[in-house]
């Protein structure tokens, strides 16, 4: 069976999603493909959004997939020295904990109330290529097998991507440019719905552990660590069992669900348009190398992806300016906390209490990593030069 | 040889081991990771990158 459409977006993730949505918008046929059976399903997020980023989107915070509203973020030392963050008190825009499976559910069927259509359980398996063109793309849709003839494919197919590599774009990442994560839903805890937690240092080598409050005593406790830093099967669980324990107020909750994943800590890859392909979040390394963010900038990037590719479809030659136009938006905090997070792999825990007890004499206010990076340049600044920190 | 084997009992199918991948060898489907053995260089990587240790190199003899 041959299906032709103007736009195919691979992955319904929040990148992919949002690519549909503005690309049926603008007028074009769309089809977005799904290869699990379920949008958003499993979970593989620590799922901390920042307000501001979602009112830049022009996504409107919704209760359905909004699990707690924080007022700021607190960063732990290896010792237990605190650094509260409060932008709620300071009247900056706040912080939400979400339902990620909701989330990417309620942003995929804004696609296709757009106009979109959504295949699920409907795998890319391959791709013919002529010259940069990408003329058909096969797809299995529960065992029957589709050529998908597009104008456009837009891949957001996430960490786990094999589309580049069909039109010889390499998005093979380092070890070094690798988070492997894990994290439980826990029950039964005491912290502060308040904030979302994060503690740095040996705990989480080359990473850190994240508590993000979902209230009444629910938190997502989850950990990244760098892959250069693992020696052992299933040592990422074993990082976070121990921090668990080592806190009798997670120890005495329960884990009730579990989830897994891996993110990119590099530089976005330096091509992400080709031809009529075009890449979209995770799967062109567009994840925060500091935070391991990557919603926000996946939603930024298939915004434009989306529109660009609708106004290719009725004649205008522009996809080419994807390239400048995503990265005008996002490339110089990519960069930036790029060269920051190369530099925090190799701070001690002395260092990092060093830190965060100078940090305290400064009051943040606004929860970006600029304005946390750059209080360090104040609080530390002979720390900086030593480790030739450059924010 | 050591063949790359992924345990399917403790398989998340979260595709950390396939995005890690430095030859591209794994692919990741809806429930279960593809293995192609003539691309995997047994590298040993995606072993200790998986966050629950189902990645495993054995069946057979050195």
């Amino acid at each position: 069976m041959r299906h032709e459409v103007d736009v195919l977006v691979i992955g319904a993730g929040p990148g992919g999603s949002m690519s549909a949505k503005f690309a049926a918008e603008n007028g074009a046929d769309v089809l977005m493909i799904e290869k699990r059976q379920e949008v958003g399903s499993p979970v593989r997020c620590g799922e901390g959004i920042a307000e501001l980023w979602l009112n830049d989107l022009g996504i409107k915070p919704d209760k359905r997939w909004i699990a707690n509203q924080v007022d700021g973020a607190r960063l732990f030392s290896p010792s237990g020295h605190c650094l509260t963050m409060d932008a709620a008190r300071a009247g900056s825009e706040t912080g939400f904990v979400v339902e990620r499976d909701i989330f990417d559910r309620t942003l995929a069927s804004e696609a296709v109330l757009a106009g979109s259509d959504l295949w699920v359980r409907a795998m890319a398996m391959g791709a013919k290529v002529e010259g940069d063109t990408v003329k058909e793309v096969v797809v299995d849709r529960l065992g029957e097998r589709i050529t998908v003839v597009p104008k456009v494919v837009i891949a957001a197919d996430g960490f786990e991507s094999r589309a580049a590599s069909w039109v010889g774009l390499d998005s093979r990442l380092k070890l070094k440019d690798i988070d492997s994560c894990i994290q439980y839903r826990m029950v039964g805890i005491d912290d502060d719905a308040r904030y979302n937690d994060f503690y740095a240092g040996s705990d989480a080598p080359g990473g850190y552990v994240w508590v993000f409050s979902k209230g009444e005593g629910v938190a997502n406790v989850g950990i990244g660590v760098a892959a250069s830093k693992l020696k052992a099967p299933a040592d990422v669980k074993m990082y976070l069992d121990r921090f668990i324990a080592k806190h009798p107020e997670f120890a005495k909750g329960k884990a009730v669900d579990m989830v897994a994943g891996a993110v990119s800590t590099s530089l976005p890859m330096d091509q992400t348009v080709k031809g009529n392909f075009m890449l979209v979040g995770d799967s062109a390394r567009m994840v925060d190398a500091l935070t391991g963010g990557g919603v926000v900038n996946a939603c930024m990037a298939g915004k434009i992806a989306g529109r660009l590719s609708a106004e290719y479809v009725q004649g205008s030659d522009v996809l080419g300016d994807y390239e400048r136009a995503w990265r005008s938006e996002l490339e110089n905090t990519m960069v930036r906390n790029y060269v920051a997070k190369e530099k925090a792999v190799n701070v001690t825990d002395e260092q990092f209490d060093r830190i965060v007890l100078a940090l305290q004499e400064l009051e943040i206010t606004t929860i970006t990593t600029a304005e946390i990076l750059g209080a360090v340049a104040k609080a530390v600044p002979d720390l900086v030069a030593e480790l030739d920190l450059m924010f | 040889m050591m063949a790359l084997e992924c345990d399917k009992s403790k398989c998340l199918y979260c595709g950390a081991c396939v995005g890690s991948c430095p030859v591209e060898a794994l692919t990741l489907y809806s429930s279960w990771i593809e293995v192609d053995h003539d691309t995997c260089t047994e590298c040993g990587i995606c072993v200790t990158l998986c966050p629950v240790g189902a990645m495993t190199l054995g069946g057979g003899s050195e």
